[in-house]
């Protein structure tokens, strides 16, 4: 039996180190908050690591489950655990993480310390959402996040970042007020917070509708879907590079979470009863989102919407309500994770030399960056869902689902594979390739040591998956068996 | 029942008898030996809590024919009193010395209207209710106006006044209806007359409406509310922070006595008027605070609003509502005075940090006061963890178990508006660039006390389960529950 607690330490680490970084470093002394934060950020990576190797994929109850009495008025404990389909995502964040500090080296100059700490805090608290069983626990962590964030966009942010912060912040916080609303109704239905006796109460047709709409704006808004996804592009554009990474890779997939984890279990009449609608959603999403972003002038824009019509694979695989689609959907998200990660890296790394993301003041890189144009190439095919990278299985896996249920939803969804191709590679083609296109572009300096490791180890990342996804894929068929046997199961 | 028992009422009698002396001990004081005063005025709120606290008794307590009565509500109200007048002290004592406040009289009449408050909160009686009530509220209208050469302050007095008076005669009026109704000014014997149902029932609903309103004018709820802004505006800041706070505590322990205790008879009645109370401060103070460039006036329009959300507590008309609106109070408590002190901290010689403005930059100028500014913020907002959270989450629930979900929809939908003008000062915290840089100077135990203060919002924010256990065995106790 495994003692230690290792999902506390997961929530807990990357927080202590946040406000060890915090409260050691001062602005003069970037280089201690630098390391600390890596240090802290490394840690919280490796503790994750045994939720991996000691993963019993056989079962699915949850794992690593730690259950302490924490506000007895209301029945709320600290309760947490992973099944096959949270474990990967605490992974997932906090190898981002590292990543996010890495990325944040040399480029940020400005409060050091102040960014670190935000990204180490925010990390821990988005391990917490994924790992919390208690509907308040959740709720919690699901807020909290949003207050790293908010700074972060507004203080290591562009221009707009203003606008950009306090959209992102309200507009989250539309869906999630009434979601709380929802979770005490839960608990006066029910007597207790545990999500997981959820699965078990009744509830009538109306309640689960109204419970539906509640939940559903909650999360809709996080992943984002159409059209309450117009925060996105502006806190995207507008975030500093590793915002961009944390909020494509990671709090994008805390709302895909909120679907599998709450609504479908929850609600499962109510969601059989709106697939169609949600099916729509996503195709719209998917359909008109990719057409959006082809005619993007702003790379990070492009990208924004690219993960928004990503996203909307991931909505569409859930509400099959197959083997198949709802692990296509889960392992789109991990996909989804390091290649967008790795897009906005790479448009990190050319903005931090040309101080623009236009696509139209590029053109030539290729000639004064072959490494980085070599990188980006990888990470523009993944994003197109190209085989042998990760992008395709999750893609692959969803379309098959789709054909299975009927064969134009199939079409529609695999339009996918061309719109992505076409709006990431005809960005690619416009930035990478064609002569140098001004002497800014000719004095572009490739990849340093530090840039280079960081994009290759996410190519390696991006390959292996997309060559061998079993390892991936197994630790979700006991967990997802049973979500789709709640699911199947009215509540009437 | 022991009717000469003088136990129950010690700590009133001692905040009297301090009160006297530091009148007395004052006139014998050389000008730079004011501080004499300020360190006997926290050393009597220290015994006081200590005697609060220390004789606790499981059974309330009357005293004085049943004029009084001594519970453990009423021990754990009065010692976040004792409290919040001490940050108040602590937080102002720079402020008064600079502005030549810093005298014996600020000091007595502190002790005065926290005298008003602990009346208030023990009263059994509404003669006492009265009694309390009148003395909290005529100390602290001397209180606005004691900036003499203020124009402002002496505007805020005048209103504060005016309207307290009015909300006093209605309150009175209500009071003497029902005496009218049921022959008695006790609180237990209203309510047997209530439920015996042998008075005249329209008198009765008459004299409800009547306290109703004179109760929402001291909690400054829609419409109500007036005086709210104008007073927080002009009166100086360290009487703003009292009378945000400490007040609010004892405006709850009427409020529960009153209706609760004596006119629980009605409660169906007096439902209905405070849901249409609450939802309109809820709206109205939330929306107004948007349009407000003074963070005295924002704090003032969040008070409304906040005290929109504690009245919902008793809209659900239950013991596990009052004790949401307990928790809410006292949870409203401990932020509002943080607030008003890092105010405080900013303002110095010559310049009151009151606008917006002045919070420009505050993370450049100190990481710290900014981070203890934005806890505060987001425990208004009722943003997690912080403890305001859970002061929403508490009324929230008692909402909706009794079955009110549109206004607990209304109500987040409201918050939501709320954390706009909360995420503004964020945002000039962290986002904008300082205008003033001067150093912000203030002495060690201001800072100590302020940063404990800031830090007990994240603490009941990740562990609220003390204050809350306290609230509902206080009730139970009490005999609400």
């Amino acid at each position: 039996m495994i003692s230690m607690p290792y999902l506390s330490l997961a929530v807990w680490l990357p927080i202590i180190a946040g406000l060890a970084v915090l409260a050691v470093g001062r602005d003069r002394d970037a280089g201690a908050a630098r390391w600390i934060a890596l240090l802290g950020a490394l840690v919280g990576f490796l503790v994750t690591l045994p939720l991996w190797l000691h993963f019993d994929a056989g079962t699915s109850a949850m794992q690593f489950v730690e259950r302490t009495e924490w506000v007895p008025r209301f029945d709320l404990h600290y309760y947490l655990g992973v099944d096959g389909i949270s474990m990967l995502f605490v992974l997932l964040n906090s190898l981002m993480t590292v990543f996010v500090v890495w990325a944040g080296w040399e480029v940020v100059q400005t409060r050091v310390a102040q960014y670190m700490g935000a990204f180490l805090i925010q990390s821990g608290l988005i391990n917490g959402a994924f790992c919390a069983l208690d509907g308040i626990l959740f709720y919690m962590f699901f807020e909290a996040m949003l207050i790293p964030m908010y700074i972060i966009i507004g203080v290591w942010g562009g221009p707009n970042r203003v606008y950009a912060a306090v959209k992102f912040f309200l507009y989250t916080l539309v869906g999630s007020l009434l979601m709380l609303v929802a979770l005490i109704y839960l608990y006066t239905v029910s007597e207790t917070f545990s999500i997981l006796d959820w699965y078990q109460v009744p509830l009538s047709m109306k309640v689960q509708l109204l419970l539906f709409v509640a939940f559903f704006l909650a999360f809709a808004v996080k992943v984002p879907m159409w059209p309450v996804h117009t925060w996105l592009p502006d806190a995207h554009v507008e975030a500093p590079t590793g915002g961009s990474v944390i909020l494509a890779a990671i709090t994008l997939k805390i709302g895909a979470y909120g679907f599998v984890r709450f609504i479908l279990p929850i609600v499962p009449d109510a969601s059989r009863y709106l697939s169609g609608f949600v099916i729509t959603l996503s195709l719209i999403a998917v359909i008109y989102i990719g057409f959006v972003a082809l005619v993007q002038g702003d790379m990070k824009k492009l990208i924004a919407y690219s993960s928004i019509s990503h996203m909307g694979f991931v909505t569409l695989g859930f509400f099959l309500f197959s083997q198949l689609g709802v692990e296509g959907g889960l392992v789109q998200m991990i996909s989804h994770g390091f290649v967008s990660a790795a897009m906005f890296l790479c448009v990190g790394v050319m903005y931090d030399r040309m101080h623009s993301r236009q696509i139209a003041d590029y053109g030539g890189v290729v000639n004064t960056m072959p490494k980085f144009a070599a990188f980006m190439m990888l990470f523009a095919m993944a994003n197109s869902g190209l085989p042998a990278t990760s992008g395709f299985v999750g893609e692959f896996l969803v379309i098959l689902a789709a054909v299975k249920v009927n064969f134009w939803l199939g079409l529609l969804a695999a339009v996918t594979l061309i719109l992505g191709a076409a709006y990431t590679l005809w960005m690619y083609k416009r930035v990478i390739f064609g002569a140098i296109a001004n002497d800014r572009v000719r004095s572009l300096i490739d990849l340093d040591r530090r840039e280079f490791w960081m994009l290759a180890a996410l190519a390696a990342l991006v390959i292996a998956m997309g060559v061998w996804p079993k390892p991936i894929v197994d630790v979700m068929h006991a967990s997802v068996a049973n979500l789709l046997a709640h699911v199947a199961q009215s509540k009437l | 029942m022991n009717t000469l028992n003088l136990l129950p009422v010690l700590p009133e009698i001692l905040v009297l008898a301090a009160a006297c002396v530091i009148l007395l001990v004052d006139v014998f004081l050389p000008d730079g030996k004011r501080h004499v005063g300020y360190w006997l005025t926290q050393i009597t709120l220290l015994i006081c809590a200590w005697f609060t606290l220390t004789t606790m008794q499981e059974q309330p307590v009357l005293a004085f024919n049943a004029l009084v009565v001594d519970d453990v509500l009423s021990d754990l109200l009065k010692f976040f009193c004792y409290l919040s007048v001490s940050a108040m002290l602590f937080y102002s004592r720079g402020y008064m010395l600079a502005r030549g406040l810093f005298r014996g009289e600020t000091f007595v009449l502190t002790l005065f209207s926290l005298l008003g408050m602990m009346v208030m909160i023990s009263a059994h009686n509404f003669i006492t209710v009265y009694m309390g009530l009148e003395l909290q509220a005529l100390s602290l209208y001397a209180m606005v106006a004691m900036h003499r050469t203020s124009n402002a302050a002496s505007e805020a007095a005048m209103k504060y006044f005016v309207l307290g008076a009015l909300a006093s005669g209605m309150l009175l009026y209500g009071m003497s209806m029902v005496y009218g109704a049921t022959g008695s000014l006790d609180l237990d014997a209203i309510a047997r007359g209530v439920l015996t149902g042998e008075g005249n029932r329209t008198l009765l609903l008459f004299g409800l409406v009547f306290i109703v309103s004179g109760l929402a004018f001291k909690l400054g709820v829609v419409p109500y509310h007036m005086w709210v802004p104008d007073v927080y505006h002009g009166a100086p800041t360290p009487v703003t922070l009292l009378i945000g706070t400490a007040p609010k505590l004892a405006a709850f322990a009427i409020t529960l006595r009153m209706l609760v205790v004596a006119l629980g008879g009605l409660a169906f009645d007096w439902q209905g008027m405070l849901m249409v109370l609450s939802l309109l401060s809820m709206i109205l103070g939330n929306l107004i605070a948007i349009a407000q460039s003074n963070i005295k006036r924002m704090l003032a329009y969040s008070t409304i609003a906040n005290m929109g959300f504690m009245l919902l507590g008793f809209v659900a008309a239950d013991p596990n509502g009052f004790s949401a609106a307990m928790f809410y109070s006292i949870a409203y408590v401990l932020t509002t005075v943080a607030s008003f002190g890092v105010v405080l901290l900013l303002s110095r010689e010559g310049f009151e940090a009151d606008n917006l403005d002045d919070f420009r930059g505050l993370n450049q100028r100190s990481p710290w006061w900014a981070f203890i500014m934005l806890l505060v913020m987001f425990s208004l907002a009722g943003i997690p963890p912080t403890v305001g959270f859970y002061a929403k989450f508490t009324v929230f629930q008692a909402v909706i178990q009794q079955g009110f979900v549109w206004l607990a929809v209304v109500a987040v939908m409201t918050s939501l508006v709320g954390a706009f003008y909360y995420l503004r000062i964020v945002k000039l915290m962290y986002f904008d660039e300082p205008v003033d840089t001067a150093p912000l100077e203030s002495r060690g135990d201001t800072r100590l006390v302020l940063s404990m203060n800031g830090l007990a919002l994240l603490l009941f924010g990740v562990l609220p389960q003390p204050l809350m256990g306290l609230c509902v065995i206080a009730l139970a106790y009490s005999g609400f529950l």
